[in-house]
């Protein structure tokens, strides 16, 4: 009987040692008496856990993990290839992990479990579903589906995706031909995200669909993925992704023999965190410099090359394939007052079980950090989270008990962002987080707002002084002051939102700002907690 | 302006030539030249300029935006360290001191011995295991100052070639 052990490929199982892994199985096994096939699958998400490695028995996957290169003779000897649950690493049965079993895992359905690159595998697991009916719709009636499903941009702006779909379905292209696009914003530059890398090497076929019927459904024919350079193994698994899919008819000049044409390309971002914003996203796949645009015009009209243009996170259009093969009604029946369907929690950080958490909108952020996290991964206590992303606030642990959607953060003047959470412990010191907050938007300020742009470096300056104790109230009234200018004197949200963990920070911490005194040395070792 | 080898101005006359024609074509070329010769070289901009028949600025303009891209050759080797949110949780802070005493440099330098280039780095995606290092192509996750030494004495003894 022949043995199957599934090894993820993903970019945090293999920053942990899992190809050394995969190499070490193949040689460990040579002499075993049955064969032994390596699967190397995406990552189930389950961070905490990687290398996780999967033993496939009639019960389902038994999971082991985290798994050391040094861990294998002795997993080897304790019966792993058998699903033996002797080893102290052995989790179980893999879906029976609580960590995975209490999420509602709609878009990560298939995440870890199939192997990214195999059409047959994606197929198997209601892969092309959504596509097919697709192919059998008009476009309006997709763009309804979309409509019905309350799906909302993922990217953090929360924009409902189906009327965006039908501005660019009712858009007439300027110039002599009729090009529309679609361009997937894959520049997940929000540190403490990582869902979108996720879809991209655990599930591409779902990303490639979804672009697809979005193509279908406002009638372009071209799309791009911009994918940010910090992905090398995305861009790999992606590319790889398309070429396979192309040459099984499900994308190209005739789709699935339907005489329906879509082509799609991976195009490389440079490190600029800015080109996350789609109008500085289009300057860059234009070749430009990735300078944001003044809205209006909308994208949807003058967008790409100057013509209508859908631009949509991945977690959006990955959501699509469901959508569309289960129904509007099906994804909407999951979550919560405008925030329909599911959001991607991405616990990272500080935090003894990091992972993505998938599950409709309205859980709080203390189940996230207690029950999913374990708490912090030193040990120490949790003091301070930031959602959202670097330009999200800093929450203390009096605003833990907020549901997680989009409209109940906006009321505590905090964003869900792209569902990004990253945890800090109490050695933390606020004063230098929010330095970086306006040091981070000096570094990748476009420039073309002058509050963003000088505003941010001297932001940088002021709290400097104030860290110093230098002449602090006029410091902290010229600090309240610049935050005003930014917020309110800049196009987009590099400016308008770098405030929002400044002022956190300032009004929850503010006794971080305050000059070192040996107290606060008490506070550094634990002794004297307080958020 | 450091002089470039007729090789690698063939290097870059072919790339210019295959990618000229498709739809935003500047930001590929970049990627192409740099991922084959690790750096920009200033003797690219007129030749990319007249092949998208845009001026010698607009070429600089883009390079100087994007901190990916470089005008000058890097080191053998090239170390990110991610400076981000999630990785400051778990020690980065910490880590890029050490590492910037360790190599004898601070951001955007490159070893006197011509070894090590040393950037910043803003996000790997791997923030649930932070701190993050990129060595090339590879990230590698969990890394304290202990742990980079490690990896330290790996690259320098092992003849790897990290592009």
């Amino acid at each position: 009987m022949s043995v199957t052990v599934f090894i993820p490929r993903d970019t945090t199982a293999l920053a942990l040692g899992a190809q050394q892994i995969a190499v070490r199985i193949e040689e460990l096994t040579q002499d075993h008496g049955d064969p032994i096939k390596i699967v190397r699958n995406g990552s189930r998400g389950l961070f905490w856990l990687e290398p996780l490695i999967e033993i496939e028995t009639d019960q389902g996957r038994v999971a082991y993990g985290p798994v050391s290169i040094d861990d294998l003779p002795g997993l080897l000897d304790a019966g792993m290839l058998n699903g033996s649950q002797q080893h102290p690493l052995c989790q179980g049965l893999t879906e029976a992990i609580p960590y995975l079993k209490n999420q509602q895992r709609l878009t990560f359905a298939r995440a870890g479990i199939t192997d990214p690159l195999s059409i047959d595998d994606y197929l198997a697991h209601a892969g092309f579903k959504g596509l097919n009916k697709a192919l059998q719709s008009s476009p309006q009636a997709i763009v309804d589906a979309v409509k019905t499903s309350g799906l909302r941009g993922r990217g953090g702006a929360a924009f409902p995706t189906g009327i965006k779909w039908q501005t660019v379905l009712d858009a007439q292209a300027k110039g002599g031909d009729a090009q529309k696009y679609i361009v997937c914003n894959a520049d997940e530059g929000d540190s403490g995200t990582f869902a979108d890398r996720l879809v991209m090497e655990a599930d591409p076929y779902m990303l490639i669909e979804g672009m697809c019927i979005a193509g279908l459904a406002v009638g372009a024919t071209q799309g791009y993925i911009y994918l940010r350079s910090e992905y090398p193994q995305a861009q790999q698994i992606l590319n790889q992704a398309i070429e396979r899919a192309t040459q099984a008819g499900y994308l190209g000049e005739n789709l699935c023999g339907t005489g329906k044409c879509f082509h799609l390309e991976v195009r490389l971002g440079a490190g600029a965190y800015i080109c996350g914003e789609e109008t500085s996203l289009l300057e860059s796949l234009e070749g430009k410099r990735g300078m944001v645009r003044a809205k209006p015009p909308l994208p949807a009209l003058v967008g790409l090359f100057g013509r209508p243009t859908v631009v949509n996170n991945v977690l959006s259009l990955a959501a699509i394939p469901y959508i569309l093969a289960e129904g509007g009604e099906a994804y909407a029946n999951f979550g919560m007052g405008r925030s329909r369907g599911t959001l991607a929690f991405q616990l990272a950080g500080n935090i003894a079980r990091g992972g993505l958490i998938e599950l409709a909108f309205g859980t709080s952020l203390r189940e996230l950090l207690e029950e999913y996290g374990n708490g912090s991964a030193t040990g120490k206590p949790l003091r301070a989270v930031q959602v959202g992303g670097p330009l999200g606030a800093y929450l203390p642990e009096s605003q833990w008990d907020t549901p997680m959607d989009y409209e109940a953060f906006a009321n505590i003047g905090a964003v869900l962002g792209h569902g990004g959470i990253v945890a800090f412990d109490n050695s933390v010191e606020m004063a230098q987080q929010a330095r970086f907050a306006m040091e981070f938007c000096a570094v990748e300020s476009c420039g073309k707002c002058t509050p963003c742009r000088i505003g941010s470096t001297r932001g940088v300056e002021v709290i400097d002084r104030l860290i110093c104790n230098d002449n602090r109230d006029a410091n902290l009234l010229l600090l309240n002051d610049l935050c005003d200018t930014l917020e309110l004197g800049s196009l987009c949200a590099m400016g308008g939102m770098t405030p929002n963990p400044v002022r956190s920070a300032l009004h929850h911490f503010s006794e971080d700002f305050l000059p070192k005194l040996p107290s606060s040395a008490a506070r550094l070792s634990g002794e004297n907690d307080h958020a | 302006m450091s002089a470039i080898s007729a090789e690698d101005l063939t290097t870059i006359n072919t790339l210019v030539e295959r990618l000229k024609q498709q739809p935003g074509a500047l930001l590929p070329i970049l990627h192409g030249i740099q991922e084959q010769l690790g750096y920009i070289p200033s003797a690219a901009t007129p030749i990319i300029a007249s092949a998208l028949m845009q001026t010698r600025a607009e070429i600089e303009g883009v390079i100087s935006f994007y901190h990916h891209f470089r005008a000058t050759r890097p080191g053998r080797k090239q170390l990110q360290i991610c400076r981000a949110e999630a990785c400051q949780a778990r020690g980065s802070r910490e880590l890029e001191k050490h590492v910037q005493v360790r190599l004898g440099i601070g951001y955007h330098q490159t070893t006197a011995d011509q070894e090590y280039s040393l950037e910043p780095v803003y996000c790997l995606g791997n923030c649930a295991c932070g701190p993050s290092v990129r060595v090339g192509h590879e990230i590698i996750g969990k890394v304290n100052p202990q742990r980079f030494d490690q990896l330290l004495e790996q690259l320098s003894t092992l003849p790897l070639e990290f592009k």
